[in-house]
């Protein structure tokens, strides 16, 4: 059983409909009871970094989830919801996030280091390419993902970048460390790759259901 | 680096899909689940579902269709179509939608871009722009209505203010090409992509796959869209895009 985080921000429907693909079932609530009794969280996510950390923080849902990882429950943050899990945003002015992984949520320049304009946000499919070698890219080839995000995670600690795309700079695509994982793209809108990534997640929460 | 996206786009009238021909002459294609999800087979990157019933149980019917395709579909749509407000944008993203567009609304209250990208993030709010030349401007002027009423608004400088206000990509027509399946309107779609920070889908006008081409390549497209040539098959998105591959553009 998976608990989707509901905290009023994100594309709840998609990834509650590609779990039914999947045959998993899940939960979509706020209540902190609820998700406890779930073996592994989503964080969706849509919208500003800002707003998103406000609702988590007056709804106490941050500390229930730092505390959930602490614990050992599997998190997969997804788009905005994956930069969360990092220390801060410059989005809307600074903004701290969930602080479970290093690294800064930055804005793309939109332009290359040569003088060069390219278009932002980053929309589109583009490709995989593996940095470590995880659980969650089981069986995943470095093939197309849908990404959609004006901010790009910027981090020193290279060991939680799991996959990465390159658009002007390296992007973090897939981030992970423990239980803790995150993907910049749509993992629910990357057609096979995606829902093989989301897969892999759903199989790793319920093998500890099972343990 | 990111690919060139093909965009079917499925005009839908109460819970069917049709295309305009020049925005006048309607014929019916098919059930939006069920072209969706062939689109997606094909290797289509992106839908667009344009909403075009006129009554207000057509639109309901919508909120419908778009539950019923987000719940198939695992690649991305728009939907663009009577949404004048912001609680019209919130219905549709609830449904599943990835973004709303918004043309005539966007035009007659641009606050309404500003709430919007606020409220729901910029990469949810596509503008969507009706562009025909006219010789006394010498540039393009913005329609709206379908294409029925001429705005004050010259194309670039509309294209600029609704990125200002926090659109994250424009969905430009070629009022002029449009349904002549002639080609994109490669200067229109140049000068507007040019001019902006954000992706420029091209519309109006695909015959064939040297159209699109054509439109990544001088029209500096992001992504280009297209209806009827791949709803009567005269092409499919897959002979599309093996083309742009041989070609030498980024394709999925």
């Amino acid at each position: 059983m998976i608990g989707i985080i509901d905290y009023g921000m994100g594309n709840l429907y998609s990834v509650s409909k590609a779990l039914e693909r999947l045959n998993c079932e899940y939960v979509i609530s706020s209540d902190q009871k609820k998700l406890t009794q779930t073996n592994g969280l989503i964080l969706p996510g849509v919208g500003s970094f800002r707003d998103a950390m406000h609702i988590l923080n007056e709804t106490r849902l941050s500390a229930f989830i730092r505390t959930a990882v602490q614990e050992g429950m599997p998190l997969l943050g997804i788009c905005l919801g994956m930069q969360l899990l990092f220390e801060e945003s410059e989005e809307n002015g600074r903004t701290a996030g969930l602080k479970l992984l290093k690294g800064r949520v930055v804005r793309f320049p939109g332009v290359t280091a040569t003088g060069e304009p390219y278009k932002v946000p980053h929309m589109g499919w583009n490709r995989l390419q593996f940095r470590h070698p995880s659980p969650i890219l089981a069986g995943v080839e470095e093939g197309y993902v849908y990404f959609v995000h004006s901010y790009y995670v910027d981090t020193d600690d290279d060991s939680v970048v799991l996959a990465s795309s390159i658009y002007d700079v390296d992007v973090p695509a897939v981030v992970g460390n423990g239980r803790v994982f995150g993907t910049q793209f749509h993992p629910e809108k990357s057609s096979t790759i995606g829902m093989r990534i989301l897969q892999n997640y759903v199989s790793l929460v319920e093998g500890k259901g099972s343990s | 680096m990111i690919t060139k996206r093909i965009i079917p786009c499925l005009d839908v009238k109460d819970g069917r899909v049709v295309k305009g021909v020049q925005f006048v002459q309607l014929r019916d294609a098919g059930d939006p689940v069920e072209l969706a999800t062939f689109y997606d087979d094909q290797g289509a990157d992106e839908l667009v579902f344009l909403d075009i019933s006129a009554s207000h149980e057509g639109r309901k019917t919508m909120v419908d269709v778009v539950e019923q395709v987000a719940a198939q579909l695992a690649i991305p749509f728009t939907v663009g179509g009577g949404i004048h407000t912001l609680d019209d944008m919130k219905k549709m993203l609830r449904a599943g939608a990835d973004k709303v567009s918004i043309n005539t609304a966007a035009v007659n209250n641009p606050n309404l871009i500003t709430e919007g990208a606020d409220f729901f993030g910029s990469q949810c709010i596509v503008v969507a722009i009706d562009a025909k030349y006219d010789e006394t401007i010498q540039s393009w002027r913005v329609y709206t209505h379908g294409g029925r009423r001429a705005t004050e608004w010259e194309v670039v400088a509309w294209a600029k203010e609704v990125v200002a206000r926090g659109a994250g990509e424009i969905l430009l027509t070629s009022m002029d090409c449009d349904g002549g399946k002639n080609g994109f309107d490669l200067a229109l779609t140049k000068t507007v992509s040019e001019a902006v920070s954000v992706p420029v889908i091209a519309s109006g006008g695909a015959g064939s796959a040297e159209h699109f081409l054509a439109a990544f390549v001088e029209g500096k497209a992001d992504a280009a869209l297209a209806a009827s040539i791949f709803h009567y098959k005269e092409t499919s998105v897959r002979e599309v895009k093996h083309y742009l591959r041989m070609q030498g553009v980024n394709v999925r």
